[in-house]
């Protein structure tokens, strides 16, 4: 709420995010991530594709250190996220939302409170505990509600929901971060085909509207083609591609993935 | 088909190779050294069997018929007492035992110190019985229900802090990912994302070992923790087997009452 005080160029350099030469190795000597700088500007969707165990999961889990990168630097709010660690790393945490394949909603609670979960960066630690959130916050939390289509689920406990309304619950618990930035990974993975266009279009609306810079993580190319406004694609914990889905060839597909039987 | 394929010796198959044979024959064979083993150093002596049977129906003759008018004036005390010992004693052991799975909890104290003084707190509570915790506070504090009750309490704190750290490390860690992704403080991740998954089991836990507990703190009173147990020593010592009749028919009762409600708390949990 503090930034919309501030001047346009203030706003999109908190937006924006910085990634240089960031290593990581789960075990010593076999390297995941190899080097990987980025640059992603104040706003848009960035498709991250490639093949499953490239280190795409990797690489947008160190940006809000859920794995702890090996070295490299991680630039967000004017901050490095390598270096930081407790309470200020949670205060930027709280600026940064995450959706998950599988949803990853605590399942006993009602939509509503995972909604408000969103908040739980923010809020003193009674309040969650008493569930005596702020008037606001409970207001936002069903606006977003209504924004994803499950006004009238509100209620309803998460494990009663089908896959794709867990994921709108896990879409709404992001925004009500209140996000500079969205990570997502592989969101739309463990859902059918057309649940699987509706959540992207869900994701790439929300991004557009609010202009918070958007990281998916994907494996659907054609997906990737119609929803992001700039491709990335990596092989072997490398960047190969990195441009506008134009600019997306056969032969680039054929650098991320390799074979050629699937390119028909 | 494939027999003819391979025509010539027919292929063989047995379960155990050889040493496994052997190995299991010396198994049964240890087996029958240990009973026989027991059986000579316990010395039973054939004698007091053979009127077991006599002795059995003498002893349920003069239990009849059973004095119900002590009921009122001693049993009943006693009864509350007993119930009073279990669900205070429980209570208790669950306080400390939640703070002690948290410690055990490997998905919640990293520290494998901690984790080894948790998990030795759990073992040595557990390993001494509630009669011995009794025999020990009933010398600190006298006789009486705060013996009976810490005993019980103690003795339990074992078992619960068991059950519920396994619990805990069963959680599943996606949703947890997810709000420490938000920002929140382990203290609010433990609440909103620990709390709900871990509560049935929880409840399931502290209800069954409450079960557990009225039946022992029934007995703890022999060696002076109090209630129906006191009771049943007092009509014991004094031969008044109507009366012993009586304290044992409350026990199977309460029993019985005791299984029935945790198994009704339990079904409407889960």
């Amino acid at each position: 709420m503090a930034t919309a005080t501030q001047a346009p160029d203030a706003r999109k350099r908190e937006r924006s995010l910085i990634i240089n030469k960031l290593c990581k190795e789960y075990r010593a000597g076999q390297p995941v991530l190899r080097d990987v700088s980025l640059e992603i500007e104040s706003r848009g969707l960035i498709a991250i594709i490639g093949p499953s165990g490239t280190g795409k999961s990797t690489l947008i889990r160190c940006i809000n250190r859920l794995v702890e990168p090996t070295s490299g630097e991680i630039l967000f709010r004017g901050r490095d996220m390598v270096a930081l660690s407790g309470p200020e790393l949670r205060t930027i945490r709280r600026h940064i939302g995450m959706i998950f394949q599988e949803y990853n909603l605590v399942e006993r609670l009602s939509v509503i409170e995972n909604v408000l979960c969103g908040r739980l960066g923010y809020v003193p630690v009674w309040r969650a505990w008493l569930r005596k959130f702020r008037a606001a916050d409970i207001e936002h939390a069903f606006q977003l509600l209504d924004a994803v289509g499950l006004g009238d689920f509100a209620n309803q406990r998460a494990d009663q929901l089908s896959g794709g309304q867990r994921q709108r619950v896990g879409i709404a618990r992001a925004l009500m971060q209140e996000p500079d930035l969205v990570l997502a990974d592989e969101p739309t993975s463990s859902l059918d085909p057309k649940t699987s266009v509706e959540i992207m279009e869900l994701i790439a609306s929300r991004a557009a509207e609010r202009k918070i810079p958007t990281i998916v993580n994907m494996h659907n190319v054609d997906l990737a083609r119609r929803f992001a406004d700039r491709i990335i694609g990596m092989s072997k914990g490398a960047i190969v591609f990195d441009g506008p889905p134009l600019a997306l060839k056969d032969s680039h597909l054929l650098e991320i993935y390799g074979g050629e039987g699937w390119l028909e | 088909m494939t027999a003819e394929i391979s025509a010539g010796r027919p292929r063989q198959w047995q379960r155990f190779s050889l040493p496994e044979r052997i190995m299991r024959s010396a198994f049964y064979l240890l087996v029958v050294i240990a009973v026989i083993w027991s059986l000579r150093t316990i010395e039973i002596i054939p004698e007091f069997l053979y009127d077991a049977p006599q002795q059995t129906v003498d002893l349920f003759v003069r239990m009849w018929p059973i004095d119900w008018s002590w009921y009122p004036k001693v049993v009943h005390p006693a009864l509350m007492e007993t119930l009073h010992t279990a669900t205070l004693g429980t209570i208790l052991a669950v306080a400390v035992a939640s703070v002690v799975s948290l410690m055990v909890a490997r998905n919640i104290t990293r520290s494998i110190i901690v984790n080894t003084i948790g998990r030795f707190i759990l073992v040595a509570t557990r390993s001494v019985h509630a009669m011995v915790w009794a025999l020990f506070f009933v010398a600190l504090f006298g006789p009486g229900a705060l013996a009976g009750m810490l005993a019980i309490a103690v003795h339990s704190i074992g078992f619960i802090g068991k059950f519920l750290a396994e619990a805990i490390e069963d959680a599943k860690p996606g949703p947890i990912e997810a709000l420490v992704a938000t920002g929140a403080s382990p203290l609010a991740v433990l609440i909103k994302g620990y709390w709900p998954q871990v509560k049935p089991a929880f409840l399931a836990i502290a209800t069954f070992r409450w079960d557990i507990n009225v039946r022992e703190s029934a007995v703890l009173g022999l060696v002076g923790g109090g209630g129906l147990g006191m009771a049943l020593d007092t009509a014991l010592n004094n031969l008044y087997w109507d009366q012993v009749g009586l304290v044992l028919v409350v026990i199977f009762a309460v029993v019985i009452v005791a299984e029935i409600a945790t198994a009704w708390i339990r079904s409407s949990i889960l």
